[in-house]
């Protein structure tokens, strides 16, 4: 592929082919998701899993600003952050089936995807469960000043966790290097964001002095770009900050949620499909900006529509542990 | 077992011993708790530990149980080795979540791949007039939880040995001080030992009961044999010193070997390490046991302030020593 640069009015000086890199991503988590949607209506899955549809921009935006060797903590809607830091496919769906070959052996299944090689500390199935590790693992990197920082993924449900403001507290009285991603996808469960969150939510975090910011997160050029700046401006000593992504699940709570009339209209999920997607808003920037057209992202989708399936193949195909294995790794 | 004449150290001498001798080798290692630094604790278990390491490796917190705890478990899993101080085991419950379903689970649930060799040190025990959220023994509730070790010392020796293989050890584990035990004086060799978990001591050989003491009740069971050997009951005394790993094999053979068996433990009785001691040797040497296993533990109410009231909570060598003569049919 030939290196663009985006000129400054796009954005941020990065190369065409990262921007590209982004929209695979996204087109890979969006149909991961579906294979996911598929395994569980054909009763190939065993229990439920969380989809991440529709909020791809803000995992792919965020990771895109990282390094490999930077930690991330996820939730239990955590597919989309474990194949933004470069999980793979197939060993995920190993996973989801409850296989050897999964990256926790069959043992921590949808929720608990953990992978050490992409600095990935885990998606936690407790609401804020998570926040301790992530500010632990900043404060590893500045106590060994390995130059890392962490991005503690979480829903807006977070936002009812005493321990999240806790460690918010600490991160900024000690000055950790770690990035607090809160995910508003306006629906706690089956419960509209409004009717559990006081207040403003920038504020909480500004209460403690971190940096804040909020952005539109169906758009993963501003998605990145404020992240980028968080990020480096944490690296960089400054401190613990709060990134805001408002952005919307378009399916239900779990794959088993499907009339969800009770809670939210179909017109609104319509609308955000429709006016708002973070792939084709992207995709059309691309085509705009001349550095990518519909053949070769068409050719993309494709691509990444094969790896699923062979991926999903792989872990239809792959071996349940070994029932001895329920008793190994509870300690090291 | 340590020589004699060799050294002694109080309790609380030996715990910051054992915390020195690990930061020096290990510069992994780091305290994070409330006054754990300038202050050394209320109870000064650490004083002296931030002039030595510094305010970056004893590291003062707020008042942030669930905050610190969760902290340690990601520090641990990213390469260090922290060490928290939970002032009060009764502020355990604010922990259970980062302990219980995060701590515990983590190298489980990721298939072996991360691991969280962090330890919580906290405290146990009641008669210090503290109270009912102040004095309460909740190690059953940890040792309910696999992917957690649970270590009880009851010496100064024990609790020297033990906390340098708990920071050594690759997995969370709780380490539980009686409080009313800091100033308690013992020999600590000044030599590198360590002490392996899951190996019971016998403190006492005997023939005609087996008294099983955690912690606290150690003395209390050294105490009541005693009495007992004026009465003529030969008692034998057995120290589990971790709750997990568990040393079964020496509390099976210690009552096959003497039929009868009282388990004393602080926490309460029903539901808690008693019980489950009391399972364990009633499932392995039932065959050669002449009367029932008995539990005594912490009276089944909230720990009261008043102190003819708060004392009849806790097992003593007098009660031990009546309910041992009436397991041997000697009352």
């Amino acid at each position: 592929m030939t290196t663009i640069t985006v000129n400054a009015t796009a954005g941020s000086g990065i190369k065409a082919e990262q921007w590209v890199q982004m929209y695979r991503r996204m087109v890979s988590i969006r149909l991961f998701e579906e294979q996911v949607n598929e395994l569980y209506t054909r009763a190939l899955m065993p229990g439920l899993a969380h989809l991440y549809v529709g909020e791809e921009a803000v995992a792919v935006g965020i990771c895109q600003a990282l390094r490999r060797e930077d930690y991330i903590t996820s939730t239990h809607r955590g597919h989309g952050h474990c194949l933004a830091k470069g999980a793979s496919p197939d060993r995920m769906f190993a996973e989801l089936l409850g296989k050897e070959a999964g990256y926790c052996r069959g043992k921590g299944g949808s929720m608990h995807i953990a992978d050490p090689a992409t600095g990935n500390l885990g998606a936690n199935a407790i609401v804020a469960g998570s926040v301790g590790i992530a500010t632990g693992a900043a404060f590893s990197a500045k106590h060994l000043n390995n130059g890392r920082v962490a991005v503690c993924f979480f829903g807006e449900g977070a936002l009812g966790q005493g321990v999240l403001y806790e460690v918010m507290n600490l991160a900024q009285l000690w000055k950790l290097p770690v990035i607090y991603v809160c995910e508003n996808n306006l629906y706690t469960e089956y419960t509209h964001f409004s009717e559990t969150t006081a207040g403003d939510i920038l504020a909480r975090g500004s209460a403690f002095g971190l940096q804040t910011a909020s952005v539109d997160g169906q758009d993963v050029r501003a998605v990145y770009e404020t992240a980028k700046r968080l990020i480096e401006h944490s690296r960089q000593g400054g401190g613990p900050a709060l990134l805001l992504c408002n952005t919307y699940r378009y399916t239900g709570h779990h794959v088993g949620d499907i009339n969800r009339e009770y809670y939210r209209s179909k017109q609104e999920e319509q609308s955000w499909k429709s006016e708002r997607d973070p792939i084709k808003r992207l995709a059309n920037w691309l085509i705009e900006q001349k550095l990518s057209d519909s053949n070769l992202l068409a050719a993309i989708d494709a691509e990444v529509r094969s790896e699923m399936e062979k991926a999903v193949e792989f872990a239809i195909s792959a071996p349940y542990p070994d029932v001895k294995e329920a008793e190994e790794n509870v300690y090291a | 077992m340590p020589d004699a004449g060799a050294r002694e150290l109080t309790f609380a001498q030996a715990v910051r011993e054992a915390l020195a001798e690990e930061m020096r080798r290990d510069p992994r290692v780091c305290i994070l708790g409330e006054d754990v630094a300038e202050a050394g604790t209320p109870f000064k278990v650490l004083s002296g530990l931030v002039e030595e390491f510094g305010t970056s490796r004893v590291i003062d917190t707020p008042i942030s149980e669930a905050g610190f705890t969760g902290v340690a478990v990601g520090a641990a899993m990213t390469g260090l080795r922290p060490v928290v101080d939970i002032m009060f085991g009764d502020f355990i419950t604010l922990t259970m979540d980062q302990m219980v379903n995060q701590a515990a689970k983590v190298h489980y649930m990721s298939g072996g791949t991360w691991k969280v060799p962090m330890v919580m040190r906290t405290t146990l025990g009641a008669t210090r007039r503290s109270a009912a959220q102040h004095s309460q023994s909740l190690h059953a509730w940890f040792s309910h939880v696999p992917g957690l070790k649970i270590v009880l010392p009851s010496t100064p020796y024990d609790a020297k040995g033990l906390l340098k293989t708990a920071i050594r050890d690759e997995n969370p584990v709780v380490f539980f001080e009686d409080k009313m035990m800091y100033r308690q004086k013992g020999p600590v060799p000044a030599e590198e030992y360590t002490i392996p978990f899951g190996v019971a001591d016998i403190k006492r050989v005997g023939r005609d009961i087996t008294l099983v003491g955690t912690s606290s009740m150690v003395q209390v069971a050294l105490g009541a044999a005693n009495l007992l050997e004026e009465a003529g009951i030969s008692a034998e005394v057995i120290d589990p010193r971790t709750t997990w790993p568990l040393d079964e094999k020496a509390l099976i053979e210690s009552a096959k070997k003497t039929s009868r068996v009282i388990i004393m433990d602080e926490g309460y009785g029903r539901y808690g390490v008693a019980a489950e001691l009391s399972a364990v040797i009633a499932e392995g040497a039932f065959y050669d046991l002449d009367a029932p296993v008995k539990r005594m533990g912490a009276m089944h109410v909230p720990i009261p302030f008043s102190p003819p009231l708060e004392d009849a909570t806790v097992p003593t060598e007098k009660s031990v020593f009546e309910a041992a003569r009436a397991l041997c049919g000697k009352t």
